[in-house]
């Protein structure tokens, strides 16, 4: 058997493995027939009824300010455009043919095939995705962007994503998941294999716009080699039916540097359970964990969080807040530091509350209404401090932020 | 400007204020003096409408308009300021954020006015960024409140406490600011802007002149009189002695 074979009987004995965390889903009511699409020869040939998704989801159809842009429709790459000499951008099956390499050192290194049912449906069903690779020493400041669209109803969208930054190269990437207002119901399944090699940088933001009957399931690693640093900025703003995803950066050369910062508006009925792990494996490799959940409606969100710390003088602190606006939603926020080394330097913070009186007083008392306080207070609580991106990504991602709130506020 | 009658006030169904009368008149500057306890925060919350301050009887009246009842924001919509003793901390909201709330703004952006404001308050202009009384110090709140107020420009403003924990350095200058907001540069006929003081410790006087002084004790205003008179009084006999010294006359 060849390695590719391997990784197939792999995930065919995993086809039935349930995942340790959330809810177990029926595979079987969410179509694996792709409805297809026709290539675009631009993002401006997206029709305007799907462009607002699209511009919800941090997508500029444009493509100005954007060094790249790839959309996946349903299960079709409708569109893939690269404008920077230091960066490739293709679909992942494209790719494959193109760099015999990316099959043995990268397809399934950092994500193990039989992880559970998911990463085996991916493997074993048609699957698209995105390769994006910045070149060595490039440095690619102005960000690619990537759209995951579904437009069609019951479509089960299979991706799988490989990014690597070479030796000292800088890559920006924005990727936004987007649905349809037709789609009633959905899956999407989301591989993401990340390489950040010596001195590379990768800052990595998502913004997911789902909606009340989508179900997700990212499956999302990172390796990242001695100086390296990944930033992974994620803003869930929108319902979901069901997200369980839990990222791990795995630190493993010197100085590496792993940075996650969630801000997830749980609302409807949607049952999140949102992690981010960073295992500390390189000397003096650091992680920060920060997220700030606010549930309402009869949202249900389990918060995680894990630093483990095993390469010397190790550092990683974790800061979870949430946010309570309903008696009938629910958080629950997990913190987990492990040590097995004493040169270690791991911590974690935790609170869970709910809007301070004292704190709407105070700004009704320089004239707002309690409505008006009420949101400050709410944007303030989740104003988390972007930090690493370029100054244009940062004011954009703000700006993202912005918009989503005034969506559902 | 601001007309109490008879005010009663219970908060959390005890009785904190007893048939209170106050009246305070367009240009005109009130300190209230007072032993810790004895009601003055809860009279100055009462008058900005707090919820928790449950008017029993009595009205409080603001430029003719009886407000015994409106919530907090129209009260200050009407021109009402208050610089807090111990104000919350909010997470993710700035203090330029809060400048902007009191100067009815909606932009992101500082205004240049209020750079120029707070660098007279001694406040650097990055210290606008930082999280509302986050780790502030104590002085550092007190200018904060004041930056705050100078944005909002009330036409009555209550100050509680504005010289506790405050340094002997920033004293005369957040003094000078409040003679400043509250019309006391102006001659007297040319005066608008009125205003309320709560101390304790009496401090702040020597560097703002006030044209009335109450002593308040068991919440009702116990003594009313000259300020220098009553500052003396209180320094040398103390709050409950120099109330009957009041009664005396």
């Amino acid at each position: 058997m060849n390695k590719r074979d391997i990784i197939i009987e792999r995930a065919k004995r995993a086809r039935e493995k349930k995942a340790g965390l959330g809810d177990d889903i029926n595979l079987e009511r969410y179509n694996t027939a792709g409805s297809e699409h026709d290539a675009l020869k631009s993002l401006a040939e997206v029709p305007q009824e799907h462009k607002q998704s699209l511009l919800r989801a941090g997508i500029e159809p444009s493509e100005s300010g954007r060094s790249g842009s790839f959309l996946l429709q349903d299960r079709s790459v409708v569109f893939s455009r690269v404008k920077s000499p230091g960066l490739e951008l293709m679909s992942t099956t494209e790719a494959l043919k193109r760099h015999e390499w990316l099959a043995t050192d990268y397809l399934w290194k950092a994500i193990p095939v039989d992880m559970d049912k998911y990463t085996a449906d991916v493997e074993l069903d048609e699957t698209n995705g995105y390769f994006i690779r910045a070149k060595a020493n490039s440095k690619v400041t102005i960000p690619v962007q990537a759209c995951l669209f579904i437009t069609t109803d019951k479509t089960g969208q299979k991706v799988h994503n490989i990014i690597i930054a070479e030796e000292n190269s800088e890559l920006h990437i924005i990727t936004g998941c987007s649905v349809a207002h037709a789609v009633q119901s959905a899956l999407h399944l989301g591989v993401s294999e990340f390489y950040v090699k010596r001195g590379a940088k990768i800052t990595f933001t998502m913004i997911h716009n789902w909606s009340e009957g989508v179900e997700v399931r990212p499956r999302t690693a990172v390796v990242i080699e001695d100086d390296g640093t990944f930033i992974s900025n994620y803003i869930l703003m929108t319902p979901v039916k069901s997200l369980q995803t839990y990222p791990t950066a795995y630190c493993e050369g010197k100085n590496a540097r792993a940075n996650f910062q969630s801000i997830i508006y749980a609302s409807g009925n949607a049952r999140i359970d949102m992690g981010s792990r960073a295992v500390l494996k390189g000397e003096r490799s650091r992680a920060e964990i920060i997220s700030r959940v606010l549930a309402t409606d009869n949202a249900e969100v389990i918060a995680r969080g894990e630093v483990i710390g095993e390469g010397a003088n190790a550092s990683g602190h974790i800061e979870c807040r949430g946010l309570m606006l309903s008696d009938n939603a629910a958080i629950t926020s997990i913190p987990e530091l492990k040590a097995v080394r004493k040169d270690l330097d791991l911590s974690h913070e935790a609170a869970v509350g709910k809007i301070a009186e004292e704190a709407i007083l105070y700004l009704m008392a320089r004239g707002l209404s309690e409505e008006e306080a009420t949101s400050v207070i709410i944007r303030g609580f989740l104003n988390v401090d972007i930090t690493g991106l370029p100054e244009a990504l940062a004011r954009e991602t703000k700006k993202m932020l912005d918009m989503s709130l005034e969506k559902v506020m | 400007m601001l007309e109490i009658e008879n005010l009663t006030v219970e908060v959390a169904g005890k009785e904190i204020l007893r048939d209170l009368y106050l009246n305070i008149e367009r240009g005109e500057v009130h300190v209230l003096f007072g032993p810790n306890g004895c009601g003055k925060t809860t009279l100055l919350l009462t008058i900005l409408g707090f919820p928790a301050y449950k008017v029993k009887s009595g009205s409080i009246k603001f430029k003719g308009v009886d407000i015994t009842n409106l919530p907090t924001n129209e009260r200050v919509k009407l021109g009402m300021g208050v610089s807090f003793q111990h104000p919350p901390q909010i997470r993710g909201v700035t203090l330029g954020d809060m400048v902007n709330i009191a100067q009815g703004r909606s932009e992101a952006a500082i205004d240049e006015g209020v750079i120029e404001l707070a660098a007279r308050l001694n406040i650097p202009y990055e210290f606008l960024s930082r999280d509302v009384n986050l780790g502030f110090s104590g002085g550092e709140v007190k200018r904060s409140e004041i930056l705050q107020l100078m944005a909002q420009s009330p036409e009555f403003i209550m100050f509680d406490e504005p010289d506790s924990g405050v340094d002997v350095g920033n004293i005369e200058l957040i003094g000078g600011i409040m003679s400043e907001l509250l019309d006391r540069n102006k001659l007297p006929s040319k005066r608008v802007r009125a205003g309320l003081i709560i101390t304790h410790s009496g401090f702040i006087m020597r560097y703002i002149k006030a044209d009335r002084a109450h002593v308040m004790l068991e919440g009702s205003i116990a003594c009313s009189g000259m300020p220098d008179e009553i500052t003396k009084n209180i320094m040398e006999v103390g709050f409950e002695k120099c109330v009957e010294k009041c009664k005396v006359k």
